[in-house]
């Protein structure tokens, strides 16, 4: 068992990368203070469900479209991570929360998230199921469902949090037409400025991953972001010295890289 | 147990299909593959879940018969009933089954689509319209953007396509590579969270 060509380089990376999580986190669950900065658009949350408690209205809520085995995997994950802390919000005001949802593999994990929360409340008798809403596996059908929910049901706060493709521009303007406060994060990068333009807050790129921790509060789960922290300064030294050696005219790095 | 053996699974699973992308072996190669497929399955499971979902959401719309929601939904069952039963009946590449699936639903989808460029105008107002420094700073790189892209812009100044090509090239490729280098090592960092347990929302409860 040897490891693919090409490979080489990435594996021993992700070894480090690994380690420095590894060992922020044991360090930081051993009682090692450490302070991350806020993130406002998380903190904007209960902002934003407790405006839709006051006007009576209901907070829609999605965990993007994406599913839970392909290089998105990630986002849907963190997008459900901050859905338990959402569905804890509104099981406390006693607020509809609304949550569509596009990939069917990521429907019962939604639908389980939204019922534990509930049920951790102590409101078990305010979860209504039918408000978990699997709407169409197809993108753009999806889309157009979000469209007539948001229009009908009016949400005062519109949470969106996962990969997102071309249907978060639309998803973000409807909920802007219908006056709702919105919340966005997604790590695809193509989709972030249409986020940024339409939103009242967005998580961008890692902010999206460090938000299942940063709401946690868990110092095992706060060490993971130290560790990312750890794991950037590496990659930053690397970019360094690829510089420099490129413009030496080496290509020692280059090499090292393709191995 | 409820969350222990998830999580165990999860473990296993994540572990196996990371040492089969770094290192070859025909053996774990083939256990990832049966692995992929094993998902797949469980994802065809999950459709049948989600479509019950969205029967028994749309048959109590109907039921309940207000205002025209029941029309909407009844339309909707309707269709997606009929196009299973057609499917299953005559296969998907049937002659009947493709002219519905290419006159009803690719026109529908390639309209929601093709309502994207309104959206983007409406955006940009709101996102263009001068508060600070950041939208002025982003109003006249758009406007420049603009320019460099059409034929009158190179007209109007022969400057405005190289200056188009040094704003995407430079300041906003060097702001993606950042965010590109943070969210894989989030990813990598969420992953393991998952992979250890330390993060499991996704099975219900409060995950830590």
């Amino acid at each position: 068992m040897t490891l693919v060509k090409g490979r080489v380089f990435t594996f021993w990376l992700l070894i480090i990368v690994v380690g420095c999580i590894l060992y922020s986190m044991r360090r930081v669950s051993k009682g090692k203070e450490v302070s991350i900065r806020k993130i406002p658009g998380l903190d904007a949350i209960e902002e934003a469900i407790g405006r839709a408690t006051e006007m009576g209205r209901p907070v829609h809520y999605c965990p993007g479209i994406g599913g839970i085995s392909a290089v998105e995997a990630p986002q849907t994950f963190s997008g459900l991570a901050i859905l338990n802390y959402v569905a804890r919000l509104t099981a406390r005001f006693d607020v509809p929360l609304i949550v569509t949802i596009r990939q069917p593999e990521v429907f019962p994990m939604a639908e389980e998230t939204v019922r534990q929360a509930y049920l951790e409340e102590g409101r078990s008798d305010a979860y209504d199921p039918s408000n978990i809403r699997f709407l169409s596996s197809q993108q753009f059908a999806y889309a157009a469902a979000v469209f007539g929910i948001m229009s009908r049901e009016k949400p005062a706060a519109n949470l969106m949090f996962g990969a997102f493709w071309a249907e978060a521009l639309m998803l973000a303007e409807v909920g802007a037409e219908v006056g709702a406060m919105q919340i966005t994060g997604t790590a695809q990068l193509s989709q972030v400025p249409f986020f940024v333009a339409s939103s009242d807050y967005t998580l961008i790129g890692e902010e999206l991953f460090a938000a299942a921790a940063y709401l946690s509060g868990d110092s095992n789960q706060i060490g993971s972001i130290v560790g990312q922290d750890m794991a950037k300064l590496i990659v930053v030294f690397l970019i360094v010295v690829g510089v420099v050696t490129r413009s030496f005219g080496s290509t020692f790095f280059e090499e090292l890289l393709s191995k | 147990m409820r969350q222990e053996l998830p999580m165990i699974l999860a473990f296993i699973v994540g572990i196996l299909m990371i040492v089969s992308f770094f290192f070859t072996s025909e053996t774990l190669g083939e256990a990832a593959r049966t692995v992929e497929n094993w998902g797949v399955i469980v994802a065809a499971f999950a459709l049948g879940l989600a479509s019950i979902n969205l029967i028994q959401i749309h048959a109590k719309k109907i039921t309940r018969g207000k205002g025209l929601d029941w029309l909407y939904s009844g339309a909707l069952l309707f269709s997606m009933i009929g196009m299973a039963v057609l499917g299953i009946a005559k296969g998907p590449t049937h002659p009947t089954y493709q002219f519905w699936f290419d006159a009803l639903f690719v026109p529908g989808q390639a309209t929601v689509y093709a309502m994207t460029g309104f959206f983007i105008a409406s955006a940009a107002y709101r996102a263009f319209r001068i508060r600070n420094l950041d939208s002025a700073i982003l109003l006249v790189s758009a406007a420049i953007l603009m320019l460099a892209n059409v034929p009158v812009g190179e007209k109007i100044w022969s400057q405005f396509p190289a200056m188009g090509e040094w704003l995407m090239n430079v300041p906003n490729l060097a702001g993606q590579r950042g965010m590109l280098i943070g969210a894989g090592i989030g990813g990598i960092a969420s992953g393991i969270r998952v992979l250890l347990g330390i993060e499991r929302t996704y099975l219900g409860g409060s995950g830590s």
